[in-house]
């Protein structure tokens, strides 16, 4: 013990280690986009919108679902579906040690959550990616947990709203993740066919076999802002063309431009928008506010 | 047409230069060769026998992409008559990488439309190696709502790396395009009849193949990423497609197996692409056959079916929830 820490009080006498430590990990964030740094707490009330410049950070399924949906009545559907194995695939690693990892890291089953509930008292089922879980990758139990929720609706009269993050088809899968692309969109004739609206919301990511299958045959497609949506990635895009791309290129406002979605939703205003909608869809009265 | 060989297949290249010489030398040669050439030429064809029998996952793809394999227009020549073509989306261009129109076959009228591919480098680059732009889906889809409104089946012959992955066909909708055809095909009132008839990349294979009943070429392959895609993303490195073919399960035997497809169509030994005709012939009787166990379901009750059909893909389980 040096003279200096024999002189201070016991109080402020600590290793710098373990003052270091005391300090609970991601306490602060800082924003990517303005590098505001920003009360992680703060940031988590805000629905993960920086509230200095409005950038838009990726959220996980749960916590989207709890901002979006009222507290009352909510119930989850599907979640007895979890995931196999069927090809035994493995490349550095084995799919089935990668799902048990995500599972543990991320407490979900698969890559999507679904749930019934009402937003601002509009009835409603809810199915929403999560990232987390394999970059919210389409596999067989994401196809089915989609399929069970839109059956729900129909057999409930609901409507159907789906917020995309995802990387596209999941390639430990193989050929049973491509045939989700066409499970997921046949599923939604049956809503057409009954007049019940799906709005579906584009989130950073939406790309590939996600992107090109149900996500934009929303009656309402909606993007949030920044978010890039598209079908190739932008490197393998890069790749081909050999040309740098276009500043914003995929990114919501830039889809938006182009006429490929109905609206860019500030995150914040999301239930507000989706219920009105809703309601006006179906033909009910205007929501009080 | 001289045969263009692939690297597997170089014992074959070796004794067929060897044949080749011999024929030219029989012409001035004083002794009979003609026997030692008949010889050779039955060794040449247990050779391709022996060597096809026995191919990888990741062979079988590089059969699948062979330069002389039969494209979608080549098989319209060969199994339909009557064939008008019929192009262009009505909204942005006409996209040379699908082709389409009316055709019969054995005297029916039917819709065709496939991927289309091009043989020397001008024609690839008309054809943009077979990778659609949106307005190739927007033309397919045009077209498949025309067969029913008149009633025809569908017939779509698959053959594409994938989706042009392109500036342009971003900003145009590539999404979209693939994703409207997917929820169109789900609910057409005619039968649809797809075949991958050499790569089925994913989902730029998928928009024209939701259908009735799908079957693959022998040495066709269909995959939700290219064998070199999945290899650069999970392995890091395009060398690992070997690898990647073999894991992800892309051939029509295994796809078979998995319950993914309905038919796999034999090819002549040693691939289609040395006997357009003979392959031609086998597709058209399993069209044929296939055209005719759908011919007594009533519109509505195709549509019904297929939507099971393809409720019903995927592999999970069912366990009780805590």
């Amino acid at each position: 013990m040096s003279w200096l820490q024999k002189l201070l009080p016991p109080k402020i006498n600590r290793s710098e280690a373990a003052g270091r430590k005391s300090v609970p990990e991601g306490l602060w964030s800082k924003c990517p986009s303005c590098e505001a740094v920003l009360y992680t707490a703060d940031l988590a009330a805000n629905q993960n919108v920086c509230p200095k410049c409005s950038h838009h950070s990726r959220m996980r399924a749960r916590a989207r679902l709890d901002g979006l949906l009222d507290r009352e009545g909510r119930f989850e559907i599907g979640n007895e579906v979890m995931p196999v194995d069927p090809l035994k695939f493995r490349d550095s690693k084995r799919y089935a040690d990668r799902l048990n990892a995500a599972a543990d890291d991320t407490g979900e089953g698969d890559a999507l959550v679904v749930m019934q509930g009402a937003i601002r008292t509009v009835p409603v089922v809810v199915a929403c990616f999560e990232f987390e879980f394999l970059g919210g990758s389409m596999g067989s139990v994401v196809g089915e947990r989609f399929v069970r929720g839109v059956r729900l609706a129909v057999e409930q009269r609901l409507p159907f709203v789906c917020i995309a993050a995802s990387g596209g088809a999941r390639m430990q899968e193989g050929l049973f993740s491509l045939m989700q692309m066409a499970k997921t969109t046949a599923a939604l004739t049956q809503l057409s066919q009954n007049r019940l609206p799906f709005i579906s919301v584009l989130t950073d990511p939406t790309m590939g076999g996600v992107s090109a299958s149900f996500a934009f045959m929303g009656d309402v497609v909606i993007a949030e802002p920044g978010a890039l949506i598209g079908f190739a990635g932008p490197r393998v895009i890069e790749q081909t063309v050999r040309e740098k791309l276009p500043e914003g290129f995929q990114r919501a406002e830039f889809l938006l431009e182009k006429g490929a979605v109905d609206m860019i939703v500030d995150r914040r205003e999301m239930p507000e928008r989706i219920a009105g909608l809703l309601a006006a869809l179906q033909r009910m009265p205007a929501l009080a506010s | 047409m001289k045969t263009t060989f692939l690297d597997f297949e170089q014992p074959i290249a070796e004794l067929e230069a060897k044949i080749e010489e011999l024929r030219f030398v029989q012409d001035d040669s004083a002794v009979d060769i003609s026997e030692e050439i008949t010889r050779l030429e039955a060794k040449s064809q247990a050779l391709t026998k022996d060597i096809y029998a026995k191919l990888t996952p990741w062979q079988i793809a590089q059969v699948a992409r062979h330069p002389q394999r039969p494209y979608t227009l080549d098989y319209l020549r060969l199994m339909f008559s009557d064939f008008q073509e019929l192009h262009g989306d009505r909204a942005f261009a006409d996209d040379h990488a699908i082709v389409g129109g009316i055709a019969r076959f054995n005297g029916q009228p039917c819709m065709v439309i496939g991927h289309q591919k091009g043989r020397d480098t001008k024609e690839k680059i008309h054809r943009n190696f077979g990778m659609p732009r949106p307005e190739g889906y927007r033309k397919a889809l045009r077209l498949m709502k025309l067969a029913e409104k008149f009633g025809m089946p569908v017939l779509t012959f698959v053959d594409t790396p994938g989706a042009y992955p392109g500036i342009d066909a971003e900003e145009r909708g590539q999404s979209e395009a693939i994703g409207h055809n997917l929820y169109a095909m789900a609910e057409l009132r005619v039968p649809i009849i797809s075949t991958i008839i050499g790569e089925g990349g994913s989902g730029g294979a998928l928009a024209i193949a939701v259908a009735d009943t799908l079957m693959m070429l022998q040495y066709s392959t269909y995959s939700v990423i290219s064998p070199e895609g999945c290899a650069s993303i999970l392995w890091k490195s395009a060398d690992k497609a070997a690898d990647a073919a073999e894991i992800m399960g892309i051939t029509a035997s295994r796809l078979k197996t998995l319950g993914l497809i309905d038919k796999v169509v034999n090819e002549p030994a040693g691939g289609a692409h040395r006997d357009h005709a003979a392959v031609a012939s086998s597709l058209k009787r399993a069209l044929a056959e296939s055209l005719r166990q759908l011919a007594d379901l009533t519109p509505t009750q195709l549509v019904e079916r297929r939507f099971e059909r393809v409720m019903a893909y995927g592999k999970f389980k069912e366990q009780a929830v805590a």
